[in-house]
């Protein structure tokens, strides 16, 4: 009689706790949204110390992009359209002391963006697309030729990404605006 | 073959059931960790930028976010450009710098998100990058969807 008994009763009754389980997962269902935040990522400048003047910067290696308040993109003052800066970043980054007028080397070179006060924020956005494109080419190529795979397929923070960003480094520069 | 039928037909009928509390758990542990819970109500409108090389966050943790765009004022109308940042309106811009250089107290690893509306114009957006650089708070994302 007793041994049945507790042959019988043994357990903690497990039926509510997978309706606790189900009534927390339903909540947290509704309440998730599983977008994951995308964008362009860049680092400002940090504000220039009066006492410090600005490193010494040899014209070749700096390209001025200006984008005016008519969404014009200007490269080096001369009007160029969009789709075209991607190959002119490209060019003047890759140069490698080749061309007089284009950057010594890619660790040299210095993209400066500046803007208007009045500059349409979406024009702004393609134009740093097209630059951002520029890098992400010139990172694929070397990783291609070095590594044999695309740049996206290494690991963040390994050491062949690293290596590959060091190639290339990301130096853009966003101009300090004018006053009014 | 026959004492073999036999024994199945002595087992239990019912469909185990004992390890569905397991999975459901194992569900919302998922759930609950891949939830971020405060989203805030945006004031503003935003229509995204589009672009096509774009990065992820993968530490939402680490961000903060800049809304920028035209003020919603109710029946579909909008107003000025303003700047919000978590629930509430910015008015004076060179407060920005007060409140970014306390959440880099509390993260010093920040990265602040702008979102910013693709038809507003860039000078409020340098304001706001001033801001942040008076702050320190230098890694920043232009928020944008991608390009299809």
């Amino acid at each position: 009689m007793l041994k049945k008994r507790g042959r019988g009763d043994a357990e903690i009754p497990m039926s509510s706790l997978a309706d606790i389980a189900f009534l927390l997962l339903i909540f947290f269902l509704v309440v998730t949204t599983i977008d994951v935040d995308t964008g362009i990522g860049l680092v400002l400048p940090p504000i220039p110390d009066d006492t410090t003047p600005p490193p010494p910067v040899r014209e070749r290696n700096l390209m001025n992009i200006l984008v005016n308040a008519q969404g014009m993109v200007l490269i080096n003052e001369q009007p160029a359209a969009i789709p075209s800066v991607r190959e002119r970043v490209k060019s003047f980054i890759n140069n490698n002391g080749v061309d007089p007028d284009l950057s010594e080397s890619p660790d040299d070179a210095i993209v400066s963006i500046k803007t208007d006060r009045r500059t349409p924020y979406n024009v702004y956005i393609d134009m740093l697309d097209e630059v951002m494109g520029a890098y992400e080419e010139l990172r694929h190529q070397a990783s291609m030729d070095r590594f044999g795979v695309p740049y996206t397929s290494l690991e963040q923070g390994s050491e062949r990404r690293a290596e590959i960003q060091e190639m290339f480094p990301k130096k853009i520069s966003i101009a300090e605006p004018d006053e009014g | 073959m026959s004492k073999f039928k036999k024994k199945q037909a002595n087992t239990k009928q019912s469909v185990p059931t004992s390890a569905m509390p397991d999975v459901v758990f194992m569900l919302l542990i998922f759930f609950m960790v891949t939830t971020v819970l405060r989203e805030v109500e945006l004031q503003v409108q935003i229509d995204y930028a589009t672009a096509e090389n774009i990065e992820k966050i993968e530490q939402k943790r680490l961000v903060s976010y800049v809304y920028v765009g035209p003020e919603r004022l109710g029946g579909g109308r909008y107003g000025e450009t303003r700047v919000q940042i978590d629930d509430a309106m910015v008015d004076d811009i060179n407060a920005i710098r007060n409140i970014m250089y306390d959440k880099l107290i509390e993260q010093p690893r920040l990265i602040v998100s702008l979102r910013v509306d693709r038809d507003s114009e860039f000078g409020i957006v340098t304001d706001v990058q001033q801001e942040l650089r008076h702050a320190g708070t230098l890694r920043i994302n232009y928020s944008t969807r991608r390009q299809v």
